[in-house]
């Protein structure tokens, strides 16, 4: 237990002490965010009738942007060989890394869409439940990301390639979590999607350190 | 069965024995359920003459789930039982299986227009689908994508496997989702509703379809199971580097014959 929390710990402080990793992915949201409103234009009914659309993609592609970060570096340096052949389960040690990405990349942006949600004139009636399918889509997007950046490891153009695997599995938390903002701002019920939410993300849990932990071992062979 | 097939010699002179009598049936199953389809079977009565597109529609979707599934359970199989085949079936089986997603698609896509009066819509069924297409293409890309082969086929086993869990929802697409794609009318709980007049055509088109994965599939086998051999043959046949040779002889030691 005193392990797994260290690799958090130690991936959380490079997280933050590098900061480069968090600020990137939010300057990349409010970057994406606010080119919508040069493309469709600044019509307030129409950015608010697509807002939790926007949004949404937006969180999809910075958390995209921070996925080669999560194992890359220590597949470089040979930290990856330590956590591989430690005496800690690898599937525990990619929760707990998948944990620390998460809160350096997934939280942020939960907590940072609401500023965001203004700007794209998203009913304010739907805030909570934006932040509330934020917090409950991106451990999915996380963990998803996992698999796929452990698999690219060490693959010629990793960074495309590592897109064109994650894309198709985030369409699931996508629409689910675009779908509960839209019934907030409706005035229907968000329950239902943010269970489904919240289900996808728990199912992630439970498939993704297995994939994750194959795909490491497949790397360090 | 499988173990039997797992000796690479095996295979290329089963395959050998057996590829032209699966060609052959292949066209020749096609030819017949071509001619149900076209000639013989009834014009819908809303529908009119374009419901022949379902002939191709249809089986072209069955082969690209059923294909996606081979591989699935092939790439099981290789990382669980480590068969030497079954990685090279999965990786021969995946482009045929993007083309029938392709075709699916495209003809969906042709049928749509005159019936629903749009080349495409976002329901779950054609949604899904649509992300089988992409998980096809990120096999592809993902097992292409590393200069060691044997590591992108197992890479590519694992990804296989985590995308399994679009099949499903594909198949019940229909029924979780309010879709404009028609419900399932053949496989079912309750048994087909379509009629029989139109269902013997489709399930001729079918085993044609399916007749014609094999073939394809064998073909690619071959081709990959030649590649590697021609390969291990040209690297077995280059003589040793010169420094090599000249400390060997230094040595005296006897140089190992490579030929």
């Amino acid at each position: 237990m005193a392990a797994l929390l260290s690799v958090f710990h130690r991936d959380l402080r490079l997280a933050l002490r590098q900061g480069g990793d968090t600020a990137l992915v939010l300057g990349f949201f409010v970057l994406a965010v606010v080119l919508f409103p040069f493309g469709v234009g600044p019509e307030p009914e129409i950015l608010g009738r697509i807002a939790a659309g926007i949004l949404w993609v937006a969180a999809l592609l910075a958390a995209l942007l921070s996925l080669d970060r999560l194992y890359q570096a220590e597949y470089e340096d040979g930290g990856l060989d330590l956590i591989v052949l430690s005496p800690i389960p690898l599937e525990l040690a990619v929760l707990a890394k998948c944990a620390a990405h998460w809160a350096a990349t997934g939280l942020p942006l939960a907590l940072l869409s609401p500023l965001l949600a203004l700007v794209v004139d998203l009913d304010p009636v739907a805030f909570p439940t934006l932040v509330l399918s934020l917090l409950a889509g991106t451990p999915a997007l996380s963990l998803i990301g996992s698999v796929a950046a452990a698999l690219t490891l060490g693959a010629r153009r990793q960074g495309v390639l590592l897109s064109l695997l994650v894309l198709p599995l985030y369409v699931p938390p996508l629409v689910f979590g675009a779908a509960a903002v839209e019934a907030s701002v409706m005035g229907a019920g968000a329950r239902a999607d943010l269970y489904i939410l919240g289900a996808l993300s728990l199912a992630a849990m439970a498939v993704s350190p297995w994939a994750s932990a194959a795909a490491l071992r497949l790397a360090l062979e | 069965m499988i173990n039997r097939l797992a000796n690479p010699a095996r295979f290329m002179r089963l395959s050998a024995r057996a590829l032209p009598w699966c060609c052959w049936s292949a066209a020749a199953v096609l030819a017949v359920g071509l001619y149900f389809a076209l000639v013989v079977a009834p014009a819908d009565y809303q529908q009119g003459e374009a419901v022949r597109i379902m002939f191709v529609h249809v089986p072209a979707a069955w082969m690209a789930l059923s294909v996606y599934l081979l591989i699935a359970v092939a790439s099981g199989i290789a990382l669980v039982w480590r068969h030497p085949l079954a990685e090279i079936g999965a990786r021969a089986a995946a482009p045929i299986g993007a083309a029938f997603t392709f075709v699916c698609l495209a003809t969906g896509s042709l049928w749509g227009r005159p019936m629903w009066g749009t080349w495409w819509v976002w329901d779950a069924r054609l949604t899904s689908v649509l992300v089988l297409f992409f998980l096809y293409l990120g096999y592809i890309a993902l097992v292409n994508g590393f200069d060691d082969p044997t590591r992108g086929g197992k890479a590519g086993s694992i990804l296989a496997l985590v995308g399994v869990v679009n099949l499903p929802i594909i198949k019940f697409s229909v029924d979780w989702w309010n879709t404009l794609h028609q419900p399932a009318s053949v496989l079912r709980l309750g048994g087909p509703t379509i009629a029989l007049s139109m269902l013997v055509p489709l399930l001729v088109m079918a085993a044609g379809f399916a007749l014609l994965f094999a073939c394809l599939l064998m073909v690619r086998m071959r081709t990959e199971l030649n590649d590697r051999k021609a390969l291990a043959l040209r690297l077995n046949s280059a003589p040793a580097p010169r420094a090599a040779r000249s400390a060997s002889e230094a040595a005296g030691s006897p140089r190992p014959a490579l030929r």
